[in-house]
């Protein structure tokens, strides 16, 4: 029987593949489902300081914070934010795309950039082509938690404050639904302020102690928790991203297996008619 | 019926409390303060501590925070919890880590980086699932 016994231990092994996407496929159906369900939990503290951000933009406190200041760009900070793993679609590749366009106009504006990485595959990608990383936090897992990333945001923050840096934007993909995940690069520093018209009018808070302790603290938090949104709307896109290839595969997997099994039947009729003629052939000479 | 504020503790990573109370309670850092309606507006920094919160039952409900933001309008009241333990000198020391991750990671640093070869390898890339996908709407019909 010619290659009978290849063809049967090659769909053999299709098979386990296929059982293994298969079963990466539902993990990451379930842990989207968690994902999700951790984005919705994080919206209420955004939506939160971002009303308390943009009531002080209409407050007239005597300390101006520099995060609302505009200057003249010299260099930018950009933060990505990626994956750790693998066998996610194009999801990396599309983000560092979108980066790596706005990097590459900045560049031609004579801007420097500084990078913070998260993820492990953006540290791997920027590793092996250069640029100047200055912090990175990878190994999230799958429920980061905000004090993983204080440390990275902080880097950031006082490059921007001691005016080593004069822009900062984020880079990361935003979950629009399970079949589509959207690369966006926007602006973090300097505040661009939202409009709110019912609040125009004079009016300030009571600062305790003081309106610069204050605003410090809470800018800082405001900007953490933007880069916290994105990192777990980025688990949510990784997971959705991972379900939709495993999900390809597996169907792959099955025509695959559909195919060879037809060349091995036909292998094995081949090999049959073969003997049989064989033995009318030997039984007519006798 | 008695006058109310709609009070909503939050943290980052997920709500704590929505509701309404005629009274609260919190830990600023300049000393306990309470919030009834119609107070002006205030900002603050919170201590680790306890919120508590008088629903409009009567009923005292009280949350463990450990430190954050407290915003007052004269109707709303917003907590805006800390989950993190902060503090400047921990905040410092992992930022120091960051920048030493960063550092390991680049022991052979490259400080420009190769625009053409990175252009190149994504349009690569990008290829490479383009056609996959045209694989796989000609498999399907």
């Amino acid at each position: 029987m010619s290659g009978a016994k290849e063809i049967r231990t090659k769909i053999a092994s299709i098979k386990n593949t296929q059982k293994i996407t298969k079963a990466m496929e539902m993990v990451a159906a379930s842990k989207m489902r968690k994902a999700q369900e951790r984005m919705r939990a994080t919206r209420p503290y955004a939506e939160k300081i971002q009303n308390v951000v943009s009531h002080l933009a209409y407050a007239h406190p005597e300390y101006h914070h520099p995060f609302l200041e505009e200057r003249e760009a010299r260099r930018v900070g950009l933060i990505i934010i990626s994956t750790d793993r693998g066998l996610c679609g194009g999801l990396n590749i599309n983000l560092f795309k979108t980066a790596i366009g706005a990097m590459k106009e900045w560049d031609a504006d004579n801007l420097e950039i500084d990078l913070d990485l998260i993820g492990t595959k953006s540290n791997a990608f920027f590793k092996r082509l250069g640029g100047n990383v200055v912090s990175t936090a990878s190994q999230l897992g799958d429920a980061p938690s905000i004090t993983e990333l204080i440390g990275t945001v902080k880097v950031m923050l006082d490059a921007y404050e001691e005016g080593r840096i004069d822009r900062l934007y984020i880079a990361h993909n935003v979950f629009v639904n399970t079949m589509t995940q959207q690369p966006v690069l926007k602006q973090l520093l300097p505040l661009q302020g939202a409009d709110d018209e019912t609040l125009k009018t004079h009016w300030d808070y009571i600062y305790e102690p003081d309106s610069k302790p204050v605003m410090d603290a809470l800018m800082i938090r405001y900007i953490e928790s933007l880069v916290y949104q994105g990192v777990v709307e980025n688990v949510a896109c990784e997971q959705a991203a991972r379900m939709v290839a495993m999900k390809a595969s597996t169907d792959n997997a099955g025509n695959l297996i559909d195919e060879l099994q037809l060349i091995y039947n036909k292998a094995r009729q081949a090999a049959i008619t073969q003997e049989i003629s064989e033995i009318v052939a030997g039984a007519a000479a006798v | 019926m008695p006058i109310t504020l709609h009070v909503d503790i939050v943290s980052a990573e997920t709500e704590i409390f929505s509701g309404t109370a005629t009274m609260i309670f919190a830990p600023a850092e300049m000393g306990e303060v309470g919030i009834a309606p119609r107070h002006a507006p205030m900002l603050t920094r919170l201590k680790p501590g306890e919120v508590r919160v008088q629903a409009e039952s009567g009923e005292e409900l009280s949350f463990f925070v450990s430190g954050g933001m407290l915003e007052v309008q004269p109707h709303v009241v917003t907590v805006l919890a800390d989950t993190a333990i902060r503090a400047a000198d921990i905040d410092e020391a992992q930022a120091l880590e960051a920048k030493e991750r960063a550092e390991k990671m680049l022991t052979d640093k490259i400080a420009d980086i190769d625009y053409a070869k990175a252009q190149a390898e994504l349009a690569q890339s990008v290829a490479q699932l383009r056609a996959i996908q045209k694989l796989r709407e000609k498999a399907r019909q």
